[in-house]
This record gives C-alpha cells, sequence and structure tokens, in this order.
C-alpha cells in the first residue's frame, strides 16, 4: 500500500515538474484563502490512510485524505487527531496549507505542533521529505512548520505524518453569560472557551467526575449542541493577542452586521457577514487592535491578508529559494506574484 | 571582549566531545552589544557563534574556522511576566528553571524541562529545540515559544512570530526555533507558560527484564494514557543511581520505570490504576506510588542524578541522543547491547521511554589507547540501528557538529538542498554558526571539496 503511494507522489511530483502554474486542488474548500486560486495544471495529492499503529500514537496520509476518512479512522481505535474543521470533506493537505488550527488549539495546540513529518513536490518535481516520523525529533530543520500555513506557495504536500491521541473519555459542552477570561481562569485546561459577546461556550474533556466538578466551579450550563461556526457569503479569521479579544468584540459588536465567534486564550476570531464592506470593517477592527484579518472566503474586493508582511525580504527569500520560477500559487502571498513577475522579465 | 589563551580555550567547546577554536570571545549586557558583536563579524567577514551556558552535547556552540564566540549568558533577565495571558518575555542567557522559580509563586511553570535545567539557558533551548522528561505531555520548546527578537547574520534585526496565534506568510518563528544558531541569535524571548497540575502522582515500576519494561511503555499509551513523563532505565544505571543518591530504587532490577501522571484528581487516580494494571500484567515486581512530595521528589533525584552519577564508574561518558518509534524500544536496545559487547565498552541507558528517545551512555577512561575509536564506531553503529528501526539522529540535543555527516543516513540530496536553501534564506553570508546541521555538500551544484582557507 506504502508502495502504491509512493507511486502516485511521484505522479504529482511528474505533474509539476512538467506545469508552468502549478493548481493543487483537494476538496476545493479553501481555495478562496489568502489570495486568488491559481489558474494552471490541477495536481491532486493522493488520498489515503497508508499506516496506522494505535501505540505509536502517529498516523501517516496521503495528503489528499480528507479530515473526516482520517476521523473515522482515528476513532475505530478510539483516537482523534483534534482537527475540527468546518467542514470534514476538507483534506489533510488543504487544512495544513491554511494552518486551520480547530477550536480547540486552547488544550492541544496548534497544527503546526501536531505535524511530525511532511512530504512534498519541490518546484523541480522532486519529492523533499522534512522532519521525521518520531513524536520527538530535532533532526535538522524544521520542514513541517515552514510547510503550514505556506498556502501551497512553496510545493505540493503528498503525504503527512501526524501525532494523534487518546479520545478523551467525557467530552461536555457548558455555556454561561460569564466573561470568557473568568470562565476560564476556573478551569484547568478547558479545551476550548468560545465567545460571540453574549454568551461564552467551553468545552470540558476528561475523566467524567473531573469534567462535571469543573462544571460546577466554572458554573456552566449543559449545552448539548456545540456552537457554530458563524458563515455567510463573506468570511474571514481574525489573529490578534489575546488580550484584546474583549476590546476585538465590542468593537466588533458596534459594526452590527458582522457574525463572530472568538477563541477565548488564543486570539482567533472566526467572522462573516453577508456584504463584503462588513468583512472590511471587520479587518480594521482587527488591526487597530493589533491583530490582522486572513480573507477565507467571498469579498473578491479584499486581499488576503490586508497588512504587509511582517519580515517580507526574509519570506521572499525563501519563496525564491524553494520557487524560483513561481510556478506554486502565484499571486497568493504577496511574494509570490513578485516572483513570478521576475520570472518572466 | 577578551582574546586570553584561557577564554579562548574555555570557549573553545561545549559539552560535547567536539573542540573547536575561537578568535574572540565576547560577553554582551544588552541586546544593542549583541547587534554590534554581529555587524563588527560582518565588517570583517568572520562568522560567529552564539553560546549560553555550553552545556549543549552535540558541538552546537564548538567554534569552528575562527570565529567570534558571543557568550549569551550576562543577558539574564526576566523581562515581564503576564499572568493573564501566561506568558513571559526573557533574555537569552536566562537559565531553565529560573524563568519556573521566578513564575512559581502565580501557580504556573515552564514547561520544558531538561536534565540540565538547572544550569541550560533558555537561548540555548531555543537554538537546540531542547526537549525533558515532561515533553511527553506538554512537547518540545518549540511549542513553547511564541515570539522572538533575533539578530540576522547581517546585523539587522527581526522580529519572529508574535503572541497572536498566527501571522500572515511563513512560520518563521518555527523554522528559527532548532537551528542551532545557524540563522542568527535571539536576544528576547515570549514563551509560553503553563499552570501547575492540581493532582500529580509519580510511580516507579521495577522489572526483572527490560522487554517487560519496553512493553509496559507500549501498553500504557495504548491503554489510552498519556503520561506527563515516562521514563526508563537499565540494570547498570539504576544500580549506579542508587548507590549514589539512595532514591529507593530496587539494585536487582533489570529495568525500572519512573511514570509521573497529572492533571485533575480523578482522571490521575483513574491513570494511576491503569498504569498498575499495565505494569502488572507486563510483571512488575512492585509499583510503588509516592506517598507524598518528599518521596516524589526523591525519586526524581534519582533520574536526575544520572550522570552525576556516572562520575563515580568512569571518568568520561559520551552520551547519544536518538529516536526510535516507541514499539521497537526492545528491538533497538538488545542491539544497543550488542554493539557495546562487540566494542567492549559499557553501556548505560537512561532515556525517555515514552517518546522513543533513546539516550546510549558509553562510559569509559579517555587515557586508554585506541578507547576512542572504539567509542566512535559504537556511536555511529548505534545510530545506524536507530534509522533502521525507522528512528531519527536527535531527540533533543540537536545535530551540531557531531552528527552532521550521519545527516545522510536519514536524509537523501533533495531533501537537504531544501534545508540549505532555508538556511541560505536567513543567513545569505553563511556567517551564523557555520559547519553546523548539513553536511558539506548539501546544496545542489556545491563542490563536495572546498578550497583551503574558504569560508563555509
Amino acid at each position: 500500500m506504502d508502495l502504491d503511494l509512493l507511486a502516485a507522489e511521484r505522479e504529482v511530483a511528474a505533474a509539476v515538474a512538467a506545469a508552468d502554474v502549478v493548481d493543487p486542488v483537494g476538496s476545493r474548500i479553501h481555495r478562496e484563502v489568502g489570495g486568488p486560486p491559481p489558474v494552471g495544471t490541477e495536481v491532486r495529492a493522493p488520498a489515503g490512510v497508508v499506516a496506522y499503529d494505535p501505540a505509536e500514537l502517529t498516523v501517516t496520509v496521503g495528503a489528499g485524505t480528507t479530515v473526516g476518512e482520517l476521523t473515522a479512522v482515528l476513532g475505530e481505535a478510539g483516537q482523534e487527531c483534534a482537527l475540527d474543521p468546518r467542514d470534514p470533506s476538507s483534506t489533510i493537505g488543504g487544512t495544513l496549507a491554511c494552518g486551520l488550527s480547530g477550536w480547540r488549539r486552547l488544550r492541544y495546540g496548534p497544527l503546526r505542533d501536531r505535524v511530525l513529518e511532511v512530504r512534498f513536490a519541490n518546484a523541480d518535481g522532486q519529492l523533499v521529505r522534512g522532519g521525521g516520523p518520531t513524536v520527538k525529533n530535532v533532526t535538522g530543520y524544521d520542514m513541517p512548520r515552514l510547510l503550514v500555513g505556506s498556502l501551497g506557495t512553496l510545493g505540493v504536500l503528498t503525504r503527512v505524518i501526524l501525532r494523534c491521541q487518546p479520545r478523551p473519555p467525557e467530552v461536555r459542552w457548558g455555556r454561561t453569560d460569564e466573561p470568557p477570561d473568568a470562565v476560564r481562569a476556573r478551569c484547568f485546561r478547558p479545551s476550548a472557551v468560545l465567545w460571540d459577546g453574549v454568551t461564552t461556550s467551553v468545552l470540558l474533556e476528561g475523566h467524567p467526575d473531573d469534567v462535571e466538578q469543573q462544571r460546577g466551579e466554572a458554573g456552566v450550563e449543559p449545552l448539548e449542541a456545540p456552537p457554530r461556526l458563524p458563515d455567510g457569503e463573506h468570511r474571514g479569521r481574525a489573529s490578534v493577542p489575546p488580550a484584546q479579544i474583549g476590546a476585538l468584540g465590542r468593537a466588533l459588536g458596534a459594526l452590527g452586521n458582522v457574525r463572530w465567534l472568538a477563541e477565548s486564550g488564543v486570539g482567533t476570531v472566526h467572522i462573516a457577514c453577508d456584504e463584503e464592506g462588513g468583512l472590511a470593517a471587520a479587518r480594521r477592527v482587527a488591526e487597530s487592535t493589533g491583530g490582522w484579518l486572513l480573507r477565507e472566503a467571498g469579498a473578491p474586493g479584499l486581499d488576503g491578508f490586508g497588512v504587509g508582511l511582517p519580515n517580507a525580504q526574509l519570506m521572499t527569500r525563501i519563496k525564491h529559494g524553494f520557487d524560483p520560477r513561481g510556478k506554486f500559487a502565484p499571486g497568493r502571498l504577496p511574494f509570490a506574484l513578485d516572483a513570478r513577475e521576475a520570472a518572466s522579465t | 571582549m577578551r582574546a586570553e589563551p584561557l577564554e579562548l580555550s574555555l570557549y573553545g567547546r561545549d559539552a560535547g566531545v567536539d573542540v573547536g577554536e575561537a578568535a574572540a570571545v565576547c560577553f554582551p549586557a544588552t541586546a544593542d552589544q549583541v547587534i554590534q558583536a554581529v555587524r563588527v563579524a560582518a565588517r570583517h567577514d568572520r562568522a560567529f557563534v552564539a553560546r549560553g551556558s555550553g552545556t549543549g552535547l552535540a558541538g552546537g556552540a564548538t567554534p569552528v574556522g575562527r570565529p567570534l564566540v558571543i557568550v549569551t549568558t550576562h543577558l539574564n533577565q526576566v523581562l515581564e511576566v503576564d499572568q493573564d495571558q501566561r506568558l513571559a518575555w526573557v533574555e537569552p542567557g536566562v537559565f531553565n528553571l529560573d524563568l519556573s522559580r521566578a513564575v512559581q509563586h502565580l501557580g504556573l511553570h515552564y514547561a520544558p524541562d531538561p536534565s540540565s535545567q538547572q544550569a541550560c539557558t533558555i537561548g540555548g533551548n531555543v537554538a537546540t529545540n531542547a526537549g525533558g522528561p515532561h515533553c511527553l505531555a506538554y512537547g518540545v520548546t518549540a511549542a513553547h515559544v511564541l515570539a522572538l527578537d533575533v539578530v540576522l547574520a547581517d546585523g539587522s534585526v527581526a522580529h519572529l512570530g508574535g503572541v497572536e496565534p498566527d501571522q500572515p506568510g511563513y512560520d518563521l518563528r518555527g523554522c528559527f526555533v532548532g537551528s542551532e544558531g545557524t540563522m542568527g541569535l535571539a536576544t528576547r524571548i515570549a514563551v509560553r507558560l503553563t499552570p501547575n497540575p492540581p493532582a500529580v502522582r509519580t510511580l516507579l515500576l521495577d522489572f526483572t527484564s527490560i522487554e517487560d519494561a519496553a512493553a509496559t511503555v507500549s501498553g500504557v499509551i495504548a491503554a489510552g494514557v498519556v503520561p506527563a513523563a515516562l521514563e526508563m532505565m537499565d540494570a547498570e544505571i539504576t544500580r549506579a543511581v542508587e548507590d549514589f543518591v539512595g532514591a529507593g530504587y530496587p539494585r536487582d532490577a533489570a529495568a525500572v520505570l519512573l511514570v509521573e501522571l497529572d492533571g485533575l484528581e480523578h482522571g490521575v487516580e483513574a491513570q494511576v490504576e491503569a498504569v498498575r494494571t499495565v505494569g502488572l500484567e507486563h510483571r512488575a515486581r512492585t509499583v510503588r506510588v509516592a506517598a507524598d512530595e518528599s518521596e516524589r521528589a526523591l525519586l526524581w533525584k534519582g533520574r536526575k542524578s544520572a550522570f552525576g552519577a556516572i562520575a563515580r564508574i568512569a571518568p568520561d561518558y559520551y552520551l547519544h541522543d536518538a529516536v526510535v518509534p516507541r514499539t521497537r524500544l526492545v528491538d533497538v536496545l538488545r542491539q544497543v547491547y550488542a554493539i557495546a559487547a562487540e566494542q567492549r565498552l559499557t553501556m548505560m541507558n537512561v532515556f525517555h521511554a515514552g517518546d522513543g528517545n533513546l539516550h546510549p551512555l558509553i562510559v569509559f577512561d579517555a587515557r586508554e589507547p585506541g578507547i576512542w575509536t572504539r567509542v566512535h564506531a559504537a556511536g555511529d553503529a548505534i545510530l545506524q540501528a536507530c534509522v533502521d528501526a525507522g528512528g531519527v539522529l536527535s531527540g533533543e540535543h540537536g545535530i551540531g557538529l557531531e552528527k552532521r555527516e550521519a545527516m545522510p543516513m536519514v536524509f537523501d540530496a533533495a531533501d537537504l538542498d531544501a534545508q540549505a536553501r532555508l538556511r541560505d534564506a536567513f543567513d545569505p553570508s553563511g556567517r551564523a554558526n557555520p559547519d553546523k546541521i548539513l553536511p558539506r555538500g548539501s546544496r545542489c551544484g556545491e563542490l563536495a571539496v572546498v578550497p583551503e582557507g574558504a569560508w563555509i
């Protein structure tokens, strides 16, 4: 089975080598994140769970595997990866490329901490491996972290090894009208504390007696269905210093025309609205609190990031080092376009 | 700035075995002075090496090619602690344990805890992406670094990462952590602080066979328990430690496991019972749960005194650091002992079993003629055994100078070329800690033979 995956990866690499512009395609869910979808040769990463040993707490997948499929396979062994995507038909490769950490990041950390090894097709059509299969590894530079969140601008992910974890015996949502900071302070390592400006939703996981006790101490009522991420034609994800969540929430509330859900203690705020102007206004609010807003869907008039890239020179050197001819996702990330222009002049 | 023979000799190596030569050593006390030092090095086209306490074991701070050594131990202030947001800004020369001590009264600690934590610096931890017993549950240094101010090799300053969860573009903070000083030098670091767990239990399990102990490690994980720490010690080291500190370890055990469980009370109690059950299923002779804090501290003192105990057995030791999949521990340990026998060396093992992070310790007397040849041969054979089992070259000490030539054991030419491109983006001049991590010839098209006198 592993040999089949390798053969499929080689096909991806060959397609990348032959292409002028590469358009990595998964479930087409995150196509607009951070910039316009590339117009070029469609390349699809192989799918499938290739190797999984519950006692290792690691799983190897083709990057085209959907989060839903991975969740089902791990679930049979009582494990999970704590990936909580908006849509379980998202592929692992797309989730990684967009750096989508899921709303249990407060407890389980960002997605980049859970990626052990990546393999990707580089601009020359070679397969490149970074990281390693073991849960602990400092052998060479941390290439997986470079690829996570790179929006497909450095290569096409073909294979990924992820760290997984036992599923907690009890998983319970609760709700309260108290401010999220106060609730978070009363719980020991809650998995998520979400706030929409009115209601605070708390996710508690662990031994049933501990969950019950924490719920009492935090003063939260049971919540049957978890909160939903706000939906709308125009969507974005703000990233702000966690201490600014309260101020940001008040300012977003004052806008009136946006729906939002904040991850307290993390600093991620999911934002949606029906008019493009709402997302632009939300971006201004995020920037005024020292953060920024990534455009995820809709809002064709907004660029991907809004703010200038920090360390743009350094990032440009990385981009040019990996993709000198600008074949990966031109137009996504400001300098991705530059590389292509540089190649054409 | 010093260039006396004593300084040059002191700073000519770290705690690894390789010896280099510094051109000069400087001790900046402010970030500005670090910038000035790097700029002076750049002006003279001279390499520079950052160095904290020098506890590194892979030669990462060994000066190669007569560079300027920039010692960060005077940059030792905890600058800011934010209790609400659970983070601290520190200078690179702060000792790891001092940071936890500084925030203890707030019910917080800094989770990565290398065994050298009394002496090693946060800056050095960042360079190597250091680990420690509690990294099994809490993650290595990279998971705890939020932001860094770094001086790049051209003397410019970059702010990497941030207290906000994501930054636009590439995760430069993630690239920098673990880059062993080859991408620049951190002058200010924001780290995550972790709340102290309400309940902690520490268990000692002892076994008459190392196979049973290793099977217990896998069994515990398979039972759905991820301990805060899961350490293993073999017969030789257990005896040595017990003779040294009297922690109450059974002197006749073939192996002992030290297991720490933490979290909320009910969950921890359930996990204690799960570990006890798995241990007894695998023929543990005794399962001892520390009754109180002092007994717990004593059990840990045994583990953390291992290196001190070795000094009583032989004057020198060579500590290896490699990782294998957890389920291959028994196989690889058998091979390690066979390699020791073949090379007529005494080998001891004390390691982070939960992570599969082996630390075979070769103890010897360096005065014995020809001993280094055998020590190195054993080291190479151990690495090969680990890689053959699906492992990697280092779990927490880094590659440094010591293992750079072993990198092709795990990475092919295209992999190494990509890593070289990343390094070059940060430091096109190649002046930041040259000759570390990547073997010569890593860049595609690079000449394998370098002209004499050339800077690499």
